[in-house]
């Protein structure tokens, strides 16, 4: 009935499962959505999704697979796209003169300058009404081959009537909860804490039920047994990249750091600028002066520790893979060498890149270390999180 | 059975099709949202609407599926066996019920809310898979197969602190709570407090979604947080007018402590107020 749908979620790859569809269609069958198409949404919605993060994705493929059931009520098939601010700043300079601008400028800001542009696009839409909906004539649009609907803008309107004509699912109000967006140091350590590993250590001050039985039993006294509590007793390593091209990425970073040191008992940190080599430092301040010999950290922490890299592996390709190509120093061995020998010593070892992962392709050295890594590269995304945590559990 | 919402509680359109579907089909319903939204109390409400009884199992960092199906009371056997009780022969007397089979035994089906579930451990849900599925379960010790009588309606709460496992959830209709837009929260306010003033309501929601807005809050305030907050501003009858004072002394709202449940957010607050009679200089 709905298998083209079902596939389609399938394709935007949503965990959707046939007994979830199954599901759906049995509750279709009982009449739970009745007969209108806002029903029947909010009920798909309530089977086939089951994580907040894909409600999103979930509106954006019933919009695109739905669309004109409901639309052609109000006589107006909108293509809802996401503009991007600096776009519409474009379409502003466009649409105003400068004297115009001058005014606005006057007259106090972009909110301004906002609404006047919305103004302008309902002149516009008016002005179209003969059959063509694309606003602006061909080859001036910003907007490419994108087509564009005054709904698409959103400047705060919320309330405007604007509002009626746009779908529920079109409105999209999960937005930011999809898992590559948003990051912050709660959700950092709700995604580590996968990574928790029970384990009983330390002073015994809980009564052992089970064991208290059964030795009782086997003793013909009442013989009570004490057990230690249960801590996390996973152990990490971590190794940051500091300064350079990672001043981009120093807010995130700051995140992911408070959030480990919190949620790990265990945890060892050590700097290192661009790749790792004989010596990493736990001061940045004093890292001229106290360096600590890598040889010394590989022997010091056991293969139990997990380690994890954190940096952009942005950087000449030479500074990993040849003996005196670090910027800062004279390195006797390669970074690979040093890296290599790191891997050996902790075979649960991560990296994590805060670089956006589709951007990874256009720089040599990412593709060297993760090659190195072989593959354990992931970004520094809830999601890419989530699949270190899963490695680091294997 | 169908489930309007009640005089109590305002269901969005959404929320009522999601319970609904889970009680036509009888499936557990996953309720997730932000602190605060109306999860717990929404089961409580959907019982007294539909009449029925609530047994409510919250669970906590160290609750096993085990105790909520049944636990074998050793210790009173073992203590029984010492007395000479004649009770120690049969092993039924020492099972104790939990509050799945209390559910399950039920003549009339109840509702079943099995709160916080993230709060245990990773394992908790996968323990539970077969029995709220099939909604049965099997007594080793007196070799006894419980079946419900009639399926209860399960109602699950999350706060999102662990990932729960796919096969659970396929099994789940799911429904996240958003934050109600302003509307909402009006009928919301009207519902439990039906005499308040208009005007305080309207300048107090204001006051709330701008306090909402503040970006930088560690906890930002809730339904629950706004329905006691004006509690308050009725036991101290505040006229409206003090909550529209946007002058720059009053830039922390009136009795914030109920709308601000962290000291580094109430001391951000004040920063802003000061910031904001030094522009006003």
């Amino acid at each position: 009935m709905f298998t083209g749908f079902f596939y389609k979620l399938k394709e935007a790859r949503l965990p959707v499962s046939l007994r979830e569809y199954l599901t759906l269609l049995d509750a279709v069958g009982q009449g739970v959505a009745g007969y209108a198409v806002e029903d029947f949404y909010y009920l798909a919605r309530a089977t086939l999704i089951k994580d907040e993060r894909h409600l999103d994705r979930f509106d954006q493929v019933f919009g695109a697979h739905f669309k004109g059931l409901d639309g052609l009520a109000d006589g107006m098939e909108g293509i809802t796209a996401e503009i991007p601010e600096d776009w519409l700043r474009k379409l502003a300079e466009k649409f105003l003169t400068e004297a115009e601008k001058a005014e606005i400028g006057a007259l106090g800001g972009w909110d301004k300058l906002m609404e006047t542009l919305k103004q302008r696009l309902e002149e516009q839409k008016g002005r179209h009404q003969g059959g063509n909906k694309w606003i602006g004539t061909a080859g001036t649009s910003p907007f490419g081959a994108y087509g564009y609907n005054p709904e698409g803008v959103r400047i705060g309107q919320d309330t405007s009537r604007h509002r009626r004509a746009v779908k529920v699912w079109d409105r999209r109000e999960f937005r930011n909860l999809d898992d590559s967006v948003e990051i912050g140091t709660r959700n950092i350590k709700v995604a580590l804490r996968r990574l928790r590993k029970w384990a009983r250590t330390g002073a015994a001050d809980e009564l052992d039920l089970p064991g208290t039985i059964s030795s009782t039993a086997r003793q013909g006294w009442l013989d009570v047994q004490m057990r230690p509590e249960r801590h996390n007793a996973v152990k990490v390593l971590m190794l940051f990249d500091i300064g350079g091209s990672m001043d981009d990425h120093v807010k995130v970073c700051e995140e992911l750091f408070s959030a480990v040191r919190t949620e790990f008992k265990h945890l060892e940190y050590y700097y290192f600028h661009n790749c790792p080599y004989e010596g990493l430092w736990k001061d940045n301040a004093r890292r001229r002066t106290e360096q600590v010999p890598t040889l010394d950290v590989i022997n010091t922490y056991g293969p139990d520790y997990k380690l994890v890299i954190v940096g952009d592996a942005t950087m000449s390709p030479y500074e990993i893979t040849y003996p005196g190509g670090s910027v800062e120093h004279w390195n006797a061995e390669a970074g690979a060498v040093w890296l290599q020998r790191l891997l050996d010593r902790f075979p649960h070892a991560v990296w994590i890149n805060p670089q956006p992962e589709d951007g990874w392709g256009y720089y040599g050295s990412v593709g060297i270390l993760h090659k190195l890594m072989s593959g354990r590269m992931y970004p520094l995304t809830l999601a890419g999180l989530d699949r270190m945590t899963g490695e680091l559990n294997r | 059975m169908k489930f309007q919402g009640t005089e109590r509680y305002v269901a969005t359109g959404d929320l009522m099709v999601a319970v609904n579907a889970a009680i036509t089909l009888q499936r557990p319903l996953l309720v997730k949202g932000e602190p605060g939204t109306g999860k717990t109390v929404l089961a409580e409400e959907i019982a007294k609407s539909l009449g029925k009884n609530l047994i409510t199992w919250s669970i906590k960092s160290t609750t096993r599926a085990q105790q909520g199906l049944y636990e074998y009371d050793a210790v009173s056997r073992l203590r029984d066996s010492q007395l000479g009780d004649e009770r120690v022969h049969d092993i039924a007397n020492y099972i104790v019920k939990g509050k799945l089979w209390e559910a399950f035994e039920a003549d009339d089906a109840p509702v079943l809310l099995i709160d916080e579930i993230d709060k245990a451990d990773i394992e908790f849900p996968n323990d539970l898979l077969g029995e709220l599925d099939r909604m049965e379960f099997y007594v080793y010790e007196t070799q006894k197969m419980v079946r419900a009588v009639n399926r209860p309606i399960v109602i699950i709460t999350s706060n999102n602190e662990k990932e729960l496992p796919d096969a659970f959830l396929r099994r789940c209709f799911f429904h996240y709570i958003r934050f109600p837009d302003p509307q909402t929260m009006m009928q919301i306010v009207d519902v439990h407090f039906p005499g308040i003033h208009k005007r305080l309501v309207a300048e107090a929601l204001n006051l709330f979604y701008d306090v909402r807005d503040v970006a930088g809050l560690k906890k930002k305030p809730s339904t629950s947080e706004l329905l006691d907050w004006l509690k308050l501003l009725m036991a101290e009858d505040l006229p409206p007018e003090a909550l529209r004072a946007k002058d720059a002394k009053t830039a922390v709202p009136p009795l914030h402590g109920a709308l601000l449940k962290n000291e580094q957010d109430v001391h951000l607050f004040e920063r802003l107020a000061f910031m904001a009679r030094r522009e006003g200089r």
